[in-house]
This record gives structure tokens, sequence and C-alpha cells, in this order.
């Protein structure tokens, strides 16, 4: 419960009234673009990444990677002093609708590769940094799908097929977010057509659910059940391995500072913010 | 249907307005443009060509009749409920009189998807009461179409209320007075004077209160969920849309607001003689 809150004082801003949002991206990525200009212009020394380069770095990623880049952001500033780490975590797809708006971005960390691909096709990737690590992103980490149940679990939950009885309240996510097309692969794949009561927006809002006992079952992400420890169960089950999402990270081309924005990539991929990954509870690619 | 009063024309008002004055038309304008122009940026951005196809869409069609519907019955319940309270706050005295209209404006100020979550732990299946509605009448609210009424109310009734308890304190008492004197009971003052005197006053506030109950996302989309031809109403279908396809997102969006903009300019012309 006290996660449910937590999230939606921090979803609220983005969730509250979707069609309002004040949409200044222009005028501050212009402005952000000038300031970033002028501190990068800072002095000698200025040699770019691991010298210690003073600058901004702005890295978008998606909300299931909150608390390892979180880490990894207080790993990468006391390894580059001077660098400021701004962190911006949403859904995958509305950091890549803001960055095709010309949204400020270094780093793009998204949950699944058809929503790297938005990015891909429309702002494009960082070139150099795409000819060095891939034009399609850099897949990073993998996450699987698993059945949260309640504590108590009210529906007595053993296998995926269990999804699909009669009574048996299901809260899935909507197929156009990365966690629904890896739930409606999972269908695909084994034959079993759940009838949820709920395609929620996001992975949190289908946690919620279960863990305010509202509904009998939800598919979530193994990282998730993990965060929720002790208030949800998860269960594995073998039809999740046709489904496993991939989490592509890049560079995208309007980045103020490719050089260091690769140097993030290289924290997130090498040993310790691997390490910070697998005990999150994301798979290895 | 009454026929309009000619009291207040023009004439009247217009001999005592001179040249308007610069000082208020210069920020009105720029008022009406910021709220008009991210209007004009959905028009700009709308896909005409495939416009047609996508309205008629029976999801669209669906979505867009649910929002109606609960939209509107919300706005009833809202009228129903809504209407007492605001005269009782208006015209007497009770001991927490301010706590009751403080509290009442408590959904204005919270967030929605808070306000959400909130109906979830009372009316939810293990909600301090949903879980008797369960228990004793088989009754569970979320994910059903009456939880998005309920999500609605919630939002949306505290604006009725406001509304009505402006009007009522605005209203001139003495007509009220001179009912009771002459031997009306409280109840048929409140039916024969004080209604009909702050009408527009309601309809004004039963306007206010179905646009945002036709607007509604975040309470809507926690507490009953969103699946689509049962509680997925027209702005869950936007913000849905707008993760794989703004485009369709826009369109729904346009449909939403015309609709809503005719609804309320028709409901206008037959208040206006009221006024």
């Amino acid at each position: 419960m006290r996660d449910a809150l937590h999230r939606t004082a921090g979803g609220t801003a983005r969730r509250a009234a979707p069609r309002s949002r004040t949409r200044l991206r222009g005028p501050v990525a212009v402005l952000a673009a000038a300031v970033l200009a002028l501190t990068a212009c800072g002095g000698p020394g200025d040699g770019g990444a691991g010298e210690g380069a003073g600058g901004e770095l702005t890295v978008l990623a998606a909300a299931s990677l909150t608390d390892v880049f979180t880490d990894i952001a207080a790993d990468f500033e006391r390894a580059h002093p001077g660098t400021r780490v701004t962190l911006n975590f949403a859904g995958s797809s509305e950091l890549a609708q803001q960055i095709n708006s010309g949204a400020p971005a270094d780093v793009f960390a998204a949950a699944d590769t058809a929503t790297m691909e938005q990015v891909v096709e429309g702002e494009g990737l960082d070139a150099d940094w795409a000819a060095e690590h891939g034009t399609h992103g850099l897949v990073f980490a993998t996450n699987t799908l698993r059945i949260a149940v309640p504590p108590d679990n009210p529906a007595g939950i053993e296998a995926f097929a269990d999804l699909a009885a009669d009574g048996v309240q299901v809260a899935v996510c909507a197929e156009e977010v990365p966690c629904g097309a890896a739930t409606r692969t999972a269908m695909d794949a084994s034959g079993v057509e759940i009838t949820p009561v709920t395609l929620e927006e996001d992975v949190r809002a289908v946690l919620t659910k279960v863990e305010l006992g509202e509904v009998d079952a939800g598919l979530v992400y193994a990282t998730d059940v993990d965060s929720a420890r002790g208030r949800v169960e998860g269960l594995e089950f073998p039809e999740a391995e046709e489904a496993v999402n991939e989490y592509p990270i890049g560079v995208p081309a309007g980045a103020a500072d490719p050089v260091l924005a690769a140097a993030w990539v290289d924290a997130v991929t090498s040993g310790n913010g691997a390490a910070a990954l697998a005990d999150a509870g994301f798979g290895t690619p | 249907m009454t026929a309009p009063t000619h009291r207040r024309t023009g004439r009247r008002t217009r001999v005592r307005a001179g040249r308007t004055p610069w000082i208020l038309v210069v920020p009105a304008v720029v008022g009406v443009l910021f709220l008009v122009l991210p209007f004009a940026g959905l028009l700009v951005r709308a896909p005409w060509s495939t416009m047609g196809a996508r309205i008629t869409d029976p999801a669209v069609l669906s979505a867009l009749w649910l929002s109606l519907s609960t939209a509107s019955v919300a706005t009833a319940v809202s009228l129903l409920f809504g209407v007492p309270l605001a005269w009782l706050l208006a015209r007497t005295r009770f001991p927490g009189r301010r706590l009751v209209r403080a509290l009442v404006t408590v959904p204005l100020v919270i967030p929605p998807v808070v306000g959400g979550v909130a109906l979830l732990l009372v009316l939810g299946r293990n909600g301090l009461v949903g879980r008797y509605l369960d228990a004793w009448f088989g009754l569970t609210l979320p994910f059903t179409p009456a939880a998005v009424v309920v999500a609605q109310v919630f939002v949306a009734m505290p604006f009725l209320v406001i509304s009505v308890e402006g009007a009522l304190r605005g209203a001139d008492r003495r007509y009220e007075e001179a009912a009771a004197t002459l031997g009306a009971s409280r109840t048929t003052v409140f039916a024969r004077v004080t209604l009909p005197m702050v009408l527009p006053g309601i309809a004004a506030g039963a306007a206010l209160c179905w646009a945002r109950a036709l607007g509604e996302f975040g309470a809507t989309i926690t507490f009953a969920g969103n699946f689509p031809g049962t509680t997925q109403t027209m702005p869950l279908a936007v913000y849905i849309a707008m993760q794989r396809d703004p485009e369709a997102a826009i369109v729904l969006s346009l449909v939403l607001l015309l609709v809503s903009l005719a609804v309320l300019a028709t409901l206008r012309e037959r208040w206006v003689n009221a006024r």
C-alpha cells in the first residue's frame, strides 16, 4: 500500500491529466542547449568522459529501471566528479514521444525494443555511438513476466492456465505498453487466452491492484515482484520464456554530450551496473 | 419554455459603455489565446484523411457512449446529493460547517489518482466498506461501469456544490422570508421559492460537473480500471492510444471536445432564457 501511494505521488503529474500537459519543450530545449553549451566550454581539461568533465547528463529511462539507475547514477557521479546526472523515469512510450518532440536527452533506456525503434525512426540515435554499439541501441538487460498474486493467493493460482479460469479476476497491461505486448506474446505462444477485468496503463498499476487484493492475479515483471517483496507473491511460469523483454539503451541524436552519454552506457553495461541490474531481478542478454 | 424576458436588453448597458479599456483587453486576449492555441495545435496535427474511418470505429463509439452515459449519470447523482448539501452549507448553521465545506473541496485538491486509490481502499473488494458489500450482497464495484460513475461523482460533485452554494448565497433572502411568513414550510420554501431562484446557478454547476466528469481520467483508471466497453471512457482510450498511435489519440480528443462543446452549447441555449 505504501508503495501504491508512493507510486501515485510519483506518477501523478504525468497521469492526472494527460490532456493538459504543458509543452514548453522547444524553448526549454533551446535554453538547456544554450546552458549546456556555455557550461561545456568550461575550461581546461574538458576532455570528455573519465577525466572528471563537469557537465550535465540527462538520462530518460523506463520506470522499471528507477531503483537500479538511481544507484548507478550515484556511482557515476562519484566516478566523474563535477558531473550531475538528471534522471527522468516514466513509461517508455511516453519518454520516446518526449524525445521525438525535442526534449533534451543524452541517454534513453527503454523497456522494449519496439519503443527504442520509435526513437530510432524519429529523433534518431547519435551516429557515432550507433556506429560503434548498434544502430538499434544496445540490449543491456532482460525482464521476464511473473504471475503476481496477493500473499494469501485467494484464487489458488498455480499455473498460467489457471488465469483463464472462470471467476478469476486478472489485471494485465494494455497491449500498447511493453508489459502488455509481452503478455500478448505469452498468451499467443501458449494458447491460453486470459480475459482480464482491466488493461492497465503500466505495470505498476497492475501491481497496485494485486497489492490491494482487488484482483486475484496480475501479470508483471520479475523485477516488480522483487520490488514489492512481502506484499505480493511471484510465480514463475514456463510460458514466460516465450516473451522475454529486452531493454535497449542508446544515445539519441540530440545528445548534448555524446561522450559523457557513452560513458553512462558503459557504466550500465559494466561490472557494477550489471551487478545492480542482477540484484534487482533483471536478466542478462 | 418561458418566453425570454427583455428586462436587460443591450441598450441600457451599452449607454454606459465607453471605449473598452485596453488594460483589460490585452490580458483578456492573451488569456483566450492561451486557452485556444493548444486546441488549434490539435487541429493542425489531426490526420484529416483517415478521420472518417477512425471516428466510426466501433471501439471509439463504445468509448464515447460510455463516457457520455457515465458522465450524465454522475451528474444526476451529483445533483441528487450535491444540491441538498449546498443548501445545508449555505442556509443552515451547524457545528463544524466550515470543516464540512473544506472537506467537500478536498477532491478538487488531491490528485485524482490518489482519489482513485482512496476509493479502492474504501469501496474495493478488500476496502473498509467494500468488503461488507462483497460479503453481504455479493457486490464488487471495481472494474464495473458503476465504478466509473463513482469515480466521476467523487471528482465532479464538488464543482456542483460550490456553484450552487455560491448561487444560494447570492440569492435574495427576502422572497424566502416572505414565503415563510405567509406560512410555507421550510420544504415548501425550498421547492417553490429557493430552487426556482437558483436554477441558473444549478444549471451552470451541473454543466461544469458534467464536463469535469467527462474528462475524468486518474481516479477512473485507478478505481474502475480500463476495459473496452466496460470501463474504458474516452480519456482512458486517449491515454492508451497515446502510447502507440498519437494520431489516433488526437482524433479521439477532438471527438470528445466537439461532442462536449455541442452538448454544452445546446444546454446553454436552453438555459439562456433563465439568466
